[in-house]
């Protein structure tokens, strides 16, 4: 089936079967493999997307569904070759260490900060509960993620 | 992992849609939110031939009020459960589970119509709607049906629906009086299924004196979410207090039929079901104005 999507602000187009899940497409088909995947069973939530803004599971999602929207994944969140604030503050806050969780993170927290700017820790540590980090950072994360609402950069996806 | 190949269709009204399950109702799975659903593709523990996608059918996913329900478009999103106005003025017990359906991520697909129609024994929803005496809307190409939830849950991913059936909405009964009803959940992480879950209804009689609706049901400890009959006919008719719910409490308990597993054992099971009702009861009277 033919599936049309607008990823970070460009629209692509491909041929795909039903079955082929959106984390698969987002990495093959187009080649953007900021995306990881993870457990493959909808547990550990690496493979996250924002879907119309919306982050989800990409392995728990099938290409085709997508067809028509538009997809952010972490290689979207820069402006103009900046990185975005949730991007400055993970690199300034040391919000990684191997990096794995990394994108799903930033991303998360993305569209945490759009419609909550100022969260508290308990709501920082709500909105990221879904995703796994492998090295256990979370401390980090979270304080990364409070960095980046304290900037006045908007938090936007960079489309 | 990638699932069995399919046909794949995504209507555009019901009308459309319930053409479609008419046709080959046999051979379809309904596709709403995907996240139990696609898992067990992916496992090949489901191999439907065609995926009928209603996320682009509007409509089904409403909240509201209307003759005397609160209702519920199937295709609503766990989250939007989370957020909405209307059910957080209106159930107590809804309110109270929304926030413990799996993770964020998934919340922000899975649906409360899909959860209800995969029938799997440790879906919150289920307790909740069988606490609070819901009637799930089914239509066909033939009509709409209206099936109480006691005769749902048939058994372990059965529902009551027939493979031509769509699930459109549920209907909740308002209060008619002073109510209160909570969810309790004991999970080992989030986003991992239920160890035990409670679910818990009263209403009082306009004194606040007696109870004169009760609603008890339990996830994750049985082949099918199980409400607790005994435990809620020990309550009608009574005043509320301590000794009373540490009844029904016990009796909650005996109508569960946990296994032992990962999660823990049968008696640990049973003994945070009893401990879970007590709670529960004790929260909901407050609720009611009595506590």
């Amino acid at each position: 089936m033919k599936v049309t999507v607008t990823i970070n602000g460009t629209e692509r187009e491909a041929d795909v079967e039903p079955r082929v899940l959106l984390a698969d497409f987002v990495r093959t088909t187009l080649g953007l493999t900021g995306t990881h995947i993870g457990c493959d069973t909808t547990s550990c939530g690496v493979c996250t997307v924002l879907l119309d803004g919306t982050p989800v599971k990409s392995c728990t999602v099938f290409a085709v569904q997508a067809d028509g929207r538009s997809i952010t994944t972490v290689e979207g969140l820069r402006t103009n070759g900046e990185l975005s604030a949730v991007q400055r503050a993970f690199k300034e806050e040391h919000g990684l260490q191997c990096g794995f969780c990394t994108p799903a993170m930033m991303l998360v927290a993305t569209d945490l900060l759009a419609t909550n700017p100022d969260p508290t820790e308990d709501e920082i540590r709500w909105a990221i509960s879904g995703n796994l980090c492998r090295c256990t950072g979370y401390v980090n994360i979270v304080k990364a993620i409070q960095a980046a609402a304290r900037t006045a950069q908007p938090v936007g996806a960079g489309e | 992992m990638y699932p069995a190949a399919f046909d794949y269709v995504a209507p555009r009204t019901v009308d459309e849609t319930l053409a479609i399950l008419a046709d080959r109702g046999e051979d379809v799975k309904i596709l709403a939110g995907g996240q139990s659903l696609i898992p067990l593709m992916k496992l090949r523990l489901a191999m439907p031939k065609k995926l009928v996608d209603i996320n682009r059918v509007p409509g089904l996913d409403t909240v509201g009020v209307a003759d005397g329900h609160l209702t519920v478009g199937a295709l609503t999103r766990h989250n939007d459960m989370v957020h909405s106005e209307v059910v957080a003025a209106e159930n107590h017990t809804m309110a109270a589970a929304a926030p413990w359906i799996s993770d964020p991520l998934v919340r922000n697909l899975g649906t409360v119509g899909g959860s209800l129609a995969h029938s799997d024994p440790q879906g919150d929803w289920g307790s909740v709607m069988l606490a609070c005496g819901a009637e799930m809307v089914a239509r066909t190409t033939r009509g709409q049906r209206t099936i109480p939830v006691g005769e749902f849950f048939v058994d372990l991913f059965t529902s009551a629906l027939e493979p031509d059936e769509l699930l459109t909405e549920i209907h909740v009964p308002r209060y008619q009086g002073p109510a209160g009803g909570t969810y309790l959940k004991l999970e080992r992480k989030v986003g991992d299924y239920a160890t035990v879950g409670v679910a818990v209804h009263l209403q009082l009689d306009a004194g606040r004196q007696r109870i004169e609706q009760a609603g008890i049901a339990l996830t994750a400890v049985g082949p099918k979410n199980i409400k607790a009959v005994d435990a809620e006919q020990a309550l009608v008719g009574q005043v509320p207090g301590d000794d009373l719910f540490a009844e029904a409490a016990e009796l909650a308990a005996a109508a569960a039929e946990p296994r032992t597993d990962v999660r823990g054992s049968a008696d640990y099971k049973r003994s945070v079901v009893s401990t879970f009702v007590r709670r529960g009861l004790s929260r909901a009277a407050e609720q009611a104005g009595r506590a």
